[in-house]
C-alpha cells in the first residue's frame, strides 16, 4: 500500500494539458462559423440537382469550406471524447484503448470525408 | 468505469430510532448516517427527534444535544464552533457545509439528514479520512518560496499586491467544495480538487513568491488541473462564501499566457 503521499506523486506532472484546452477551445470557435455556413448553404441549396451540387463545390470557397468544417469538426470531437473517457473510464486497458480508438477513428472519418469532398469537388 | 452504486458493503440500511422525549414542544427529525468499522456490518440511518425547543440553532448544536443527552457514540469532529478551523464540515440536506454555522432552519427537507462529506472514505460515522486531501495540498508546496537573499526585515508587499491575496487566504481547507466536484468524485486520486487549486493559486499571485514559474509546471497537466469542468459546485457550496472556480480559472489563465 503506497503511502498517500507516495500515490500522489506516483505520476508527477504531464507538462501538458494547455493544449488541449487552447484546442478545444479554437476548434469551437472555428466549427461555430463552419456549421453556420454549412447550414446556410444547405438551406439555399436544398432541393437542387445533383449537378448543381457538384458546380457549388466546384468553387474553391465552398470545398475549402467543407473541408475546414470536416476538420474542426472532428477535431474538437475527439478532444471532447478524449476528456469524457478520462473521466469516467476507470479500468486501464479500456482507458488506453477507447483513447486510442478515437484519435485514429476520429482521424480515419475524418481523411474519409475529405476524400469524398476532394471527388465531388473536383470529380473522378 | 465510474461506480454508479455503492458496493456491497456500503449501502446503507434504517438503523435505530430515538424518538421526542415526551412534552417535546418543537420536535425535529435529524437522519444521520452511522458506520462502525468494528462492527462488520454496513453503515445504516439512525434517527433521532430532538426538541428545537431546548437545543441551540445551528446543525453542530444539535449533534453536541444527540452525542450529550441521546447517543454518546455519535462520532464526528468538531472545533471552533465559528466557522474558522473547518472540522464539522459534512453534508447536511444533501449540501456540503460547516455544520457550526448551518441553521438547523436552512437545511431543506422535512427531517435534517446528515451525511458525511461525499465520496471520501468514511472512517467512522461523519469522521471521514483526510490523508489524501492533505497529501495533495501538501504536494503543491503551500509555503512561500524565494530565491533572493533573506531581506533583513519582512517581506515588503504594497497594499494593491496584498489585496489580490483577499477571497484566497480565508480558504479554512474543510474540503467542501473539493467533496461536492464531481470530477473530484470521479478522478480525486489525480484531480487536485478546487480547495487545493485555490491554495495553490493563493501561492501563485503572492508578489514575494519567486517560484510561480515551477508552481505552474507542476499543474499543467491533464488531470491534477484541467479536470475542472467549471461545474461550478465548489463555489456554490463554499461556507466561506469563496470562488475557486475563478481561482482555477485564472491559474488557467496563467497557464495560456506563457503558451500563446
Amino acid at each position: 500500500m503506497p503511502s498517500p503521499r507516495a500515490a500522489m506523486r506516483s505520476l508527477g506532472s504531464a507538462r501538458h494539458g494547455s493544449g488541449h484546452w487552447i484546442l478545444q477551445r479554437l476548434t469551437a470557435v472555428a466549427s461555430v462559423f463552419t456549421v453556420l455556413w454549412f447550414v446556410a448553404a444547405m438551406v439555399s441549396l436544398s432541393g437542387a440537382p445533383y449537378a448543381e451540387i457538384r458546380a457549388w463545390l466546384g468553387s474553391n470557397f465552398n470545398a475549402t469550406m467543407m473541408i475546414l468544417l470536416v476538420v474542426s469538426a472532428y477535431w474538437h470531437g475527439a478532444l471532447g471524447l478524449q476528456t469524457i473517457i478520462e473521466d469516467y473510464v476507470h479500468s486501464p486497458a479500456l482507458k488506453v484503448g477507447s483513447l486510442v480508438a478515437v484519435k485514429l477513428l476520429a482521424f480515419a472519418l475524418a481523411t474519409s470525408s475529405i476524400v469524398a469532398i476532394l471527388q465531388v469537388a473536383i470529380g473522378s | 468505469m465510474v461506480e454508479f452504486a455503492l458496493p456491497k458493503n456500503s449501502r446503507v440500511q434504517s438503523g435505530k430510532t430515538w424518538p421526542a422525549k415526551p412534552g417535546a414542544k418543537r420536535p425535529k427529525k435529524f437522519q444521520i448516517y452511522r458506520y462502525d468499522p468494528d462492527s462488520g456490518s454496513n453503515p445504516r440511518i439512525d434517527t433521532y427527534e430532538i426538541d428545537l425547543a431546548d437545543c441551540g440553532p445551528m446543525v453542530l448544536d444539535a449533534l453536541i444535544k444527540i452525542k450529550s443527552e441521546v447517543d454518546s457514540t455519535l462520532t464526528f469532529r468538531r472545533s471552533c464552533r465559528e466557522g474558522v478551523c473547518g472540522s464539522c464540515a459534512m453534508n447536511m440536506g444533501g449540501h456540503n457545509g460547516l455544520a457550526c454555522i448551518k441553521a438547523i432552519e436552512d437545511v431543506p427537507g422535512e427531517a435534517v439528514t446528515i451525511y458525511p462529506l461525499p465520496h471520501m472514505d468514511v472512517i467512522k460515522d461523519l469522521v471521514t479520512d483526510f490523508e489524501p486531501f492533505w497529501a495533495q495540498y501538501e504536494s503543491i508546496s503551500p509555503w512561500l518560496q524565494t530565491r533572493s537573499p533573506v531581506p533583513e526585515k519582512e517581506y515588503r508587499q504594497s497594499p494593491e499586491e496584498r489585496a489580490r491575496l483577499d477571497g484566497l487566504w480565508e480558504c479554512i481547507l474543510c474540503a467542501c467544495c473539493s467533496t461536492s466536484c464531481p470530477s473530484y468524485w470521479w478522478n480525486g486520486d489525480r484531480y487536485l480538487g478546487p480547495a487545493v487549486l485555490l491554495q495553490s493559486y493563493r501561492w501563485i499571485v503572492d508578489s514575494r513568491d519567486e517560484a510561480t514559474g515551477e508552481r505552474l509546471d507542476e499543474l499543467e497537466d491533464p488531470f491534477k488541473l484541467y479536470r475542472c469542468h467549471t461545474i461550478m459546485n465548489c463555489t456554490n457550496t463554499c461556507p466561506k462564501g469563496l470562488n475557486p472556480a475563478k481561482a482555477i480559472a485564472e491559474i488557467k489563465k496563467k497557464i495560456v499566457e506563457r503558451n500563446l
